[in-house]
């Protein structure tokens, strides 16, 4: 705890790259996932093919995709750009594998009236049944940003890791209080974006909130 | 310089394979952590799960415990245990078990919670007590999940057991740290193949056991296991001498006396 209260400056500089490295990713993969999720939602065979690749990435272990990235697209092997592609293919996986689940689980009276009023299949998509998945989505973007923050500190093992590099040089100094510090930053970091997800997915879907006190 | 060519030949020699600092001895170790942390957290995690999915009381703190723990960074305990703790079997356990613990709490006590409770009211009104509820309805109802949650578990060790050889430690992490430690990214490149091996292969293990877990498909077991109609099975089929027999005892007299 002395630690992190004595290096103030360091943990915020730390802070911003660990939030870069864990929260570019999930952005990145919130993108792709979305529109690829909406767009094999309804081909059981593309479905099926996007489960399968999403479960293989995602069997693969952090810290091997890393190391392997370089050796499949052009960075260097101790490149920032590693962790976040490798994040973002881990977040595209998981969430990819949610979306077409959220969208299952919109009620089929919801839909027919969406159809009944007129909206076009896209607009029905678009203004209907993603809103509708939202708390779905927040669930997984949740878990999704947690397990990042947590990743990229192995990052530094490899010499990428924010916060982890506390970890990394309080182990080779000796220094269990600075290893405590960045425990401390890092589950205070993630706490705080959980909580800033579960407000934000709160604050974008006003009717989940009238549902509930109404029923 | 081709990596991948340069690690496949690594992977593909025998003599890399054996002694005490070969691929086989490395699995061993590997597969040792994950066993360990895995095992422990089954015994920490599935009883509580069970126990606040059945009774309903404490729901919040599975939520809570579930999203800190998961907030907890695996390499900073690790490291933070090799410390206090100095090398051998215990840091890796306390910080993959750690890591462990929440897809396993969170998939028992969402399977047991789960159950519909049309389901388990029909048990309780057929005369079950809670704890024939609990593991005749619930646990078989339940098991796809508990069985899904051992599965993140399991991926989730193999995978984050490679950072125990940044602590000294063995595993098949050693040729990932001690590859990129020397610049030699062929063995780094030979540690991750064979870690993400290893992790496919048990995912692929795991998800056939979860598929075969799937209740009333009957692929766990040949036969549809009747919960009470079973007892009833083997009470008759049973040595006559050990069912409670009916003995005719006299009629009760009446008032008059007889």
């Amino acid at each position: 705890m002395h630690y992190l209260l004595t290096h103030l400056d360091s943990a915020w500089t730390l802070t911003l790259i660990h939030l870069r490295l864990s929260l570019v990713p999930v952005l990145l993969g919130l993108l792709i996932a979305v529109p690829l999720g909406a767009l094999v939602w309804r081909h059981v065979a593309l479905r099926r093919l996007t489960t399968l690749t999403a479960s293989i990435i995602f069997t693969v272990p952090s810290l091997a995709l890393f190391v392997v990235l370089p050796l499949i697209i052009p960075t260097r092997i101790l490149d920032e750009a590693n962790v976040i592609i490798a994040l973002t293919l881990y977040t595209t996986a998981l969430l990819v594998r949610a979306v077409p689940e959220a969208l299952d689980a919109v009620p089929a009276h919801v839909r027919d009236a969406a159809a009944a009023v007129g909206y076009t299949r896209i607009g029905q998509l678009v203004k209907v049944e993603l809103p509708l998945s939202v708390p779905v989505l927040t669930a997984g973007l949740r878990v999704v940003a947690v397990t990042n923050i947590s990743m990229v500190a192995v990052g530094s093992v490899i010499g990428i890791g924010g916060l982890g590099t506390w970890f990394t040089e309080g182990y080779q100094s000796d220094k269990s209080d600075q290893i405590v510090a960045g425990i401390i930053a890092i589950f205070v970091l993630a706490v705080i974006i959980d909580v800033l997800i579960l407000a934000m997915g709160r604050l974008i879907t006003p009717w989940a909130r009238k549902t509930k006190a109404a029923a | 310089m081709n990596f991948l060519q340069q690690a496949l030949d690594y992977i593909f020699t025998a003599e890399n394979w054996s002694g005490k600092a070969g691929l086989g001895a490395r699995i061993i170790e590997h597969l040792q952590y994950t066993g360990v942390a895995v095992a422990v957290s089954v015994l920490i995690a599935v009883p509580i799960g069970l126990v606040i999915g059945h009774t309903g009381r404490g729901s919040f703190l599975v939520v809570t415990a579930v999203n800190a723990l998961r907030a907890l960074p695996t390499l900073g305990i690790l490291l933070l245990a090799v410390l206090l703790w100095g090398l051998g079997l215990l840091p890796p356990t306390v910080a993959l078990t750690l890591l462990a613990v929440p897809p396993l709490l969170a998939g028992t006590y969402s399977g047991i919670a789960n159950v519909d409770p049309k389901v388990t009211d029909a048990a309780r009104a057929m005369g079950m007590s809670g704890r024939q509820v609990l593991t005749r309805v619930e646990v078989p109802n339940a098991l796809p999940l508990i069985l899904g949650g051992l599965r993140t578990a399991t991926l989730q060790v193999v995978a984050t057991a490679t950072v125990a050889a940044y602590a000294s430690l063995g595993g098949l992490g050693r040729y990932l740290i001690d590859g990129i430690k020397i610049r030699q990214f062929y063995l780094a490149l030979v540690g991750a193949l064979m870690v993400t091996a290893l992790a496919l292969l048990l995912d692929g293990l795991l998800a056939m056991v979860v598929w075969a877990s799937v209740p009333g498909t009957g692929r766990l077991r040949r036969r549809l296991p009747q919960p009470l109609l079973d007892d009833e099975v083997r009470l008759e089929s049973g040595p006559r001498g050990r069912t409670p027999e009916y003995t005719r005892g006299e009629p009760s007299p009446t008032v008059e006396g007889w």
